[in-house]
This record gives C-alpha cells, sequence and structure tokens, in this order.
C-alpha cells in the first residue's frame, strides 16, 4: 500500500452505494388511453396520428390515421367530433382542433396522391358487402388489408350511400368524396353498383361468399298522418335530398315547410335555401331538445333559415298549413295547447327519421329483428353464422362516424372468423384524465378557428361552407396536442431525477428507470406533463 | 426569462427536452452525453433540490467551459451527501475545504491557473465554488466579500434552501421570516424566525458591482443554464444564487421540490433576475400570479399561520415581503397585464 499521509481507503465511487433500497414506492411508465381515442367511435388513435403530425410528417400521419380510418377528407367534414368534446385542453383553454387537422391530412392526401396500404397476402376468401356507404365500403378496405376478397353491390348508381345522398354538398364536396372511395376501389375492392340484393342467402350461395357484412343504411322516410287537400305537396326529406344528386332537381316552391328537428331537416332546409326557397322548420319542442347538433341549427339561422318552436302540423292545405302550438309537460314531452296558427305552405319536406329496408333479410333463418333494425352480437355478428351486419341497419345511434367504425369491427370479426378464431379486443388503459396532467409545462396556445364561407354565398350557392387549414396552422393545431396519457419525450422525467436514475434510452424509445438508485421520491411523476409515470407501493 | 423561449412548439422551453427543438436548442440535461457531475448513489434526500440544482448547474457549467472546469465545495450537505470518505459522486475535479473557506480556496485555484497559464498552460481551465446558504450567507460571508472585492475570476453558485439541513435545519441568515426551524421554534406570540433580520445575498452580491449576478431556482432548467452559460462568458468574481426546496427542513413531500420552486417564484417569494456590475438587467415574469399561502402552505414549517386560527398578520406580512420582490425586481409583465 503506496498511499499518501494518513490516507487508508482508495478513493471509490458512490455508485457502489445502491439507495434504491431506500424506496417505498417506485415509478413505472404507464400509457393511458388519451380521451379522444377512448371517445372515437370509430377508434381512431388520434393522438398517435397527431404526433406525426407535429413534427411536420403528415404523410406518416396520414398512414397512421387510415389504418383505423380510411376516410379522413369526408370525416374532417362531416364526424361531429365528439372527440374535442372529450379533449383535456378544452379544460385548459380550447379543445384541440382534431377534426380540422384531420381534414387537412385527408385533403393533403388527396392532393398529394398518397396511396393506401395494400394487402401483403390473399387469403383465398371472399367476402361479401351490401352497400357501398361508409359502414360497407369501410368494411371493405379492412378486409382488403387483411388480404381477403371483397365484393361490393351497391343497389344506387354511385358510391357514398348516406355520404353522397344524405349529406349536402355544401358540407361535403362530391370531389372529396369520390377521391376517398376510389381510393379503396383502388385496393382491389370489386364494386358493383346499381344491383340490389333481394336475398342475402341465395346472392351469396351463387357468387360462393365465405361471409357477408349488410350495410344496407336507412332510407325510408318516416311517415306522419298529415290530412292535407287534394293538391298539396308532401315530400320526404331522404328522396329530396337524394334528388339533388340527379339532374332533376325537387321542385319545392318559394314557402317550404320542413317538419322534424333531426339533422336531416336542417339539411333539408338549408339546401332548400340555397335552392331559392324560404324554408321554416316546424318543430315540435324547443331548440335544447333538438335532435339536430347546435351548431349546425346555429349556421342554418345565420343562412335565415327560420324555426317554429313548440309546433306541429295539423293540417296541410294546398298553399297553407295550420299549425297548433305545443307546450312542454313537467317531463318535458310536448303537449298540445289547442292554439292554431296557419303558415303559407307551397310543401312540407317530412324530416320525421328513417326505416331500414330488411327486405334482403327475409327467410333467414336464426336472425332476430326488431324495432326495425336487426340485432347483432358483440362481434357484429348476427344470428346467421357468417352474415355480419352494422351501420344504421343494426341498434346504435346513427352516423357516418359510427358506421365507419362498425364497418372496422365487423373487418376485425370477419377476419376472425374465416380464420375460425374469435377476435378479442386489446384490454384497454385507464383514461388519461385532465387530473393527471401537469399542465405548467404546455405553452400557451389558443385555438385556431376554420375559416367560414362569406353568408351570401352560403344563401345562394352550394359551395363548402368550412374552409380547410393551412400547412401552418394544421401544425400549430397539431402541436396544440397535450399527448395525455402517454410519453412524448420531453425529457423532463430524465431532468428531474435528482438521482440519475432515469436512463434516456435515445429518440423514439423513451426512457428507463433505474431502481438500483430511484430512491422513489415521485419527482418525475410529479413533472410529467401528460400523466405517463405512476406510483406504486413497493413489496417490502 | 433570461433567455430566448421558444414561442411555441407544444412545450415551447418549458420541459427540459422537446423533440421538436433540434439538439443544439434543448438543455444540457435533455442531453444523453450529459455529464451528470453528480452520479448516482449519493446521500441525498428523496427529492432533495439541492442535489438537483447542483447538477443542472455543474453540468451546464462543464458544458459552458468545454469540461475544462475545477470546483471547490464548501462543507454543507452537499459535500456531506456526495462524498463520505472514501467514495465520491463527483464526476468533475472537486475540491473539499472547511466550511466558510470555499471561496478564497477557489480564488487560490483561479491564481495557480493563471500562473499555469502564465507559463504556457494552453487549456483553459474555469473555477467555479460551491455551497450552502449556511457556508455562503454566514460563514464564508467574508471569504466570499472578499474574492468579490478581489474581483477573483471565479463562479461562486449558492444553493440556498434557508437553513443549516443536515445538522438538524437550524436557522441561517437566509432563513425566510416566520419559518419553524429547530432555532426558531412554533411557539410564542410572534412563532418561527423573526422579520425584518437575515439578508440576501444576491443584493449584497451586487453591491459590489461584480460582472454577474443572477438567481434562479430548479423549477426552470432553461433559465437556470443560461445563466450559468452567461457568467461563463464573463471575467471576474460572479455570483449565482440558486433556490433549493429541502424537502426535510421545510416539511415538504419529496415530489413537491420543483413545483414549490415554481410557486416561490410564482408568489414572489423569491425573485428570479440577473444583474451585470451592480444594476438589474433582467427578471423572469411571473407566468401565473398567485397568493403567498399557495407557497406556504404546502409546508410544514409554515404549518403553525394555518392552524385553526391562520395568523393573518404573518401572512401579511409575507404577502407584503412578496409584493416588494414583484416591485422591486419587476416581476410581472406591465404590457401582459
Amino acid at each position: 500500500m503506496n498511499k499518501p499521509f494518513a490516507i487508508t481507503l482508495n478513493p471509490g465511487s458512490s455508485l457502489a452505494n445502491h439507495t434504491g433500497s431506500w424506496r417505498t414506492e417506485r415509478p413505472v411508465y404507464v400509457d393511458r388511453l388519451p380521451p379522444c381515442n377512448s371517445q372515437c367511435p370509430a377508434g381512431e388513435d388520434i393522438q398517435g396520428w397527431l404526433f406525426h403530425a407535429e413534427s411536420g410528417n403528415y404523410e406518416k400521419a396520414w398512414q397512421h390515421l387510415t389504418k383505423d380510418n380510411p376516410f379522413p377528407a369526408i370525416m374532417g367534414r362531416v364526424c361531429y367530433h365528439s372527440c374535442e368534446g372529450a379533449c383535456n385542453r378544452g379544460n385548459l383553454d380550447a379543445p384541440v382542433g382534431i377534426n380540422s387537422v384531420e381534414r387537412f391530412l385527408g385533403d393533403e392526401a388527396i392532393k398529394r396522391g398518397w396511396k393506401l396500404v395494400e394487402p401483403a397476402t390473399e387469403s383465398g376468401k371472399h367476402v361479401l358487402i351490401v352497400g357501398a356507404g361508409p359502414s360497407g365500403m369501410s368494411a371493405a378496405y379492412h378486409l382488403r388489408r387483411f388480404g381477403h376478397r371483397v365484393t361490393v353491390y351497391e343497389a344506387g348508381p354511385m358510391l357514398g350511400g348516406m355520404m353522397r345522398f344524405g349529406i349536402p354538398k355544401y358540407r361535403l364536396p362530391r370531389d372529396v368524396l369520390d377521391a376517398e372511395m376510389q381510393r379503396v376501389v383502388e385496393m382491389g375492392v370489386n364494386v358493383v353498383v346499381n344491383t340490389k340484393v333481394d336475398n342475402i342467402l341465395e346472392t351469396m350461395a351463387a357468387g360462393g361468399f365465405d361471409a357477408a357484412f349488410l350495410a344496407v343504411g336507412a332510407h325510408i322516410a318516416k311517415r306522419a298522418y298529415i290530412p292535407s287537400g287534394e293538391v298539396s305537396k308532401i315530400v320526404d326529406a331522404v328522396s329530396v335530398l337524394r334528388s339533388m344528386e340527379g339532374e332533376d332537381k325537387p321542385m319545392l316552391g318559394r314557402r317550404v315547410i320542413v317538419y322534424g328537428g333531426g339533422n336531416t331537416a336542417i339539411d333539408v332546409a338549408r339546401t332548400a335555401k340555397r335552392m331559392g326557397a324560404e324554408p321554416i322548420i316546424v318543430y315540435r319542442r324547443t331548440r335544447d331538445k333538438m335532435p339536430a347538433h347546435d351548431f349546425e341549427i346555429e349556421e342554418a339561422m345565420q343562412e335565415g333559415v327560420m324555426i317554429r318552436w313548440l309546433s306541429t302540423i295539423k293540417k296541410a292545405g294546398d298553399t297553407e298549413i295550420t299549425i297548433e302550438k305545443m307546450e312542454l309537460d313537467a317531463s318535458g314531452f310536448p303537449q298540445p295547447t289547442g292554439e292554431f296558427e296557419t303558415l303559407e305552405a307551397d310543401s312540407v319536406v317530412l324530416a320525421l327519421g328513417q326505416d331500414v329496408d330488411l327486405s334482403l333479410l327475409e327467410g333467414v333463418p336464426g336472425l332476430e329483428l326488431s324495432d326495425g333494425v336487426v340485432q347483432v352480437d358483440a362481434n357484429m355478428m348476427t344470428g346467421r353464422a357468417g352474415v355480419f351486419a352494422g351501420g344504421d341497419m343494426v341498434p346504435a345511434d346513427r352516423n357516418i362516424t359510427i358506421a365507419v367504425g362498425h364497418g372496422k369491427k365487423a373487418a376485425r370479426n370477419i377476419d376472425a372468423w374465416l380464420r375460425g378464431t374469435t377476435y378479442v379486443a386489446p384490454p384497454k388503459h385507464q383514461v388519461a384524465t385532465f387530473d393527471k396532467l401537469n399542465t405548467w409545462y404546455y405553452a400557451d396556445a389558443p385555438k385556431t378557428v376554420r375559416p367560414m364561407l362569406d353568408i351570401i354565398r352560403r344563401q345562394s350557392t352550394f359551395d363548402e361552407v368550412q374552409g380547410g387549414l393551412d400547412e401552418s396552422t394544421a401544425l400549430f393545431e397539431a402541436r396544440r396536442c397535450l399527448s395525455c396519457g402517454n410519453c412524448f419525450e420531453c425529457d423532463n422525467c430524465y431532468g428531474v431525477c435528482p438521482d440519475n436514475a432515469v436512463i434516456k434510452l435515445g429518440p423514439g424509445k423513451r426512457f428507463e428507470f433505474n431502481y438500483d438508485y430511484c430512491k422513489g421520491c415521485g419527482m418525475c411523476v410529479a413533472e410529467c406533463p401528460c400523466g405517463a409515470i405512476n406510483m406504486v407501493p413497493e413489496d417490502i | 426569462m433570461s433567455f430566448q423561449p421558444v414561442k411555441f412548439y407544444q412545450t415551447g422551453t418549458f420541459t427540459v427536452g422537446n423533440r421538436l427543438l433540434v439538439p443544439e436548442e434543448r438543455s444540457v440535461q435533455a442531453n444523453m452525453e450529459r455529464t451528470n457531475s453528480l452520479n448516482s448513489g449519493h446521500r441525498a434526500c428523496q427529492g432533495c433540490g439541492e442535489a438537483l440544482g447542483a447538477r443542472y448547474a455543474i453540468d451546464a457549467a462543464m458544458h459552458a467551459t468545454n469540461n475544462q472546469l475545477i470546483a471547490a465545495n464548501a462543507t454543507g450537505c452537499l459535500e456531506v451527501f456526495s462524498t463520505p470518505y472514501p467514495e465520491t459522486s463527483w464526476q468533475i475535479p472537486w475540491m473539499h475545504s472547511l466550511f466558510g473557506n470555499a471561496p478564497a480556496v477557489a480564488t487560490g485555484i483561479a491564481a495557480a491557473i493563471k500562473v499555469k497559464r502564465q507559463k504556457g498552460m494552453k487549456d483553459d481551465v474555469r473555477v467555479v465554488a460551491q455551497g450552502g446558504d449556511g457556508g455562503t450567507t454566514d460563514i464564508g460571508f467574508g471569504c466570499l466579500s472578499g474574492m468579490f472585492e478581489r474581483n477573483d475570476d471565479v463562479l461562486y453558485i449558492c444553493y440556498d434552501n434557508g437553513g443549516y439541513m443536515n445538522t438538524g435545519v437550524q436557522r441561517s441568515s437566509a432563513t425566510p421570516p416566520a419559518a419553524r426551524t429547530a432555532t426558531t421554534m412554533p411557539v410564542g406570540q410572534q412563532p418561527g424566525n423573526v422579520f425584518g433580520q437575515g439578508k440576501f445575498m444576491p443584493a449584497i452580491a451586487m453591491a459590489h458591482e461584480i460582472p454577474y449576478v443572477a438567481t434562479a431556482t430548479v423549477a426552470d432548467l432553461r433559465d437556470l443554464e443560461h445563466k450559468v452559460r452567461k457568467a461563463m462568458t464573463f471575467r471576474g468574481a460572479r455570483y449565482i444564487h440558486i433556490l433549493v426546496p429541502c424537502p426535510l427542513g421545510w416539511g415538504s413531500a419529496s415530489q413537491d421540490t420543483i413545483k414549490l420552486s415554481r410557486l416561490a417564484k410564482e408568489t414572489g417569494m423569491f425573485p428570479v433576475f440577473e444583474a451585470e456590475y451592480g444594476e438589474l438587467t433582467n427578471s423572469s415574469k411571473i407566468r401565473r400570479l398567485l397568493p403567498v399561502e399557495e407557497y406556504l402552505k404546502p409546508q410544514k414549517r409554515f404549518a403553525h399561520l394555518f392552524g385553526k386560527s391562520p395568523a393573518v398578520g404573518t401572512i401579511v406580512r409575507l404577502q407584503a415581503l412578496a409584493d416588494k420582490n414583484i416591485r422591486r425586481y419587476q416581476m410581472l409583465d406591465k404590457e401582459a397585464n
């Protein structure tokens, strides 16, 4: 031992001292389910595709998005974006404009000609899809990705279903719809239009199909009995909207009464307004009870659509109708008051909801039909093995996003069924609620508002009402995402650990705890902006 | 804020890193190759603010000097928990001296480097001295004032946790008024540390008109790193005073260390600013102004103010101190408010 005076030990490193033994709780990295993803009826990984958009990699963002939903340009226009209602950023300033970024990605894809991923291998199975609406085309896309042969039978002359024959052009321009439908077709989906399936089992047997997905939608308009004169013109909203797509535009006259309170009533009233009419919506309850979305009511009223609340139509004459005023009882139901009023009317459009044409299912054994829809199990399969159904013809809320989600869910189950197994959804993470976040770390950034078309052009043309974001605003909007519940590599845990007990693994690889030295102080948990670390008790 | 913050890349410059920034614009602490001057295995308490502040500051100094750095360390927590003979957590040239003479030792190191450079040494080795508030504001005060007055080429960093923590939480001249320590008990008519005593070392350093004086907290890493980097651009005596919460002495939860640092600034209890040659040049603005109770309540050393009958008078006096800081150090952004 050759040491200086009074020195007896060799110098050592504190690494010999495993301070991890002090710990009573340990931090663990977790992934939580962001509220937007949890809310999305189409099951999109919204936070996942925003992550790529944040770094400006829009193509990767679009590829990520279209894993779940092949129609971002359509969704970015007509989806009711309940994700934004769930967005945690709403508690901070305003929700992230998810829908507007989705539309930007969808429009970029159309502009730049991005292609959907083709299947790697062919399964040799052949699946029949009935109905080329959102649900059917979504299922077609997902089944193609699984490598199955897909044939779609569509009763109408064109693809899109209610997206074409139910949603007016000013909300969904037809070139956008065509582009996203065509992209699915280009994956090798065989589409046969103008072909109505009258008997599903016969069609399946004749075509040698291994399974079928039914998505015929709901387009038989519900009627209401209204005593009317000989020449009074009463039509239904579905046929008005459908005929807008053909050469012969509907003749409604100047004074158009729309009866109903759903989104279809709003759509038909706004369509009539654009054709030069003066539409009045007659609805039996109040605005807050109206099933139509509030922003659509607001936009319609901005455009000059009149609404008569608390009114029902009692009688329709040749040039006028009689309405009765209603009042809400204690349980919120409208009750007649006996007070009547007349309104001038050239035509009455009934927008009272739609029924499903279930005739193709007649004689199929094992099916359960109730409430005008076909019952399906948790795997979207009807009582008949191998026959699945989704969209408006099964019990669920009716909108395009739900229909698209049904298509995906059914495709997964059909794929599993064709392989002789059952699809089991992976377990869901716990939802990342607002209280899990440390919002100090997010920069202040108010929401970007999408441009709206001038009111004059909204009243007279079918030009698209809502504009899109441009690249800089879309990037800004994407970067407003808080990444709730999932690490976005901000390095906070790596920085704030007083014990260097967090190991940074490099870009895209996240972090690891070094439990030899982690004392369990919990600072990384407290300072994680997005709530992606959890404290769990040690077994002592 | 003393540096140019990134206006909006999701988290801007609030977080340690930011994947949307180019690597050169991220913090030293975000770097996988950071020095880790104070390595794992040290014996500081869970959630120690001083251990964190020291690694932040010395890593930044190592980065700024291209790893040509020698540190002198006063006796205190930082030395005790990092270097129990024969182990050390320090991964830099580091020298421990007495409680009170770290500035003088650093002066000596700087003088030796000066001589060696005159004799042909090429490397520009820089010197830091560091200590706690006890070693700085009380025991080492004379040595430090001398170092300032001679304008020796040393950066002195004080980690202020407001007391002598490793010896059992005794009062120092940096203990805030009303705070309970082992020597300022929460009993009597005016419990806790008295008002009207103690000293604020950054103001004293400014009075020496040395090239650079700054304060920082462990809650704002980018600001802290910027100040260390900037200090290294000056020659002569420089002083950085970093507020470092002490879960043991403050009676706070170990995970609240950064939160309390943040609240100290957001309530005005601790001003964060820069001064050059005796004049205030910059101050970090309060982002979300809060009343002092928000800072006091999570700390048991102030628990006697919030009993069944809150000591409203004392809280008002503390709020007055915060308001004075806000006024004197221009902590509010006039344009934003």
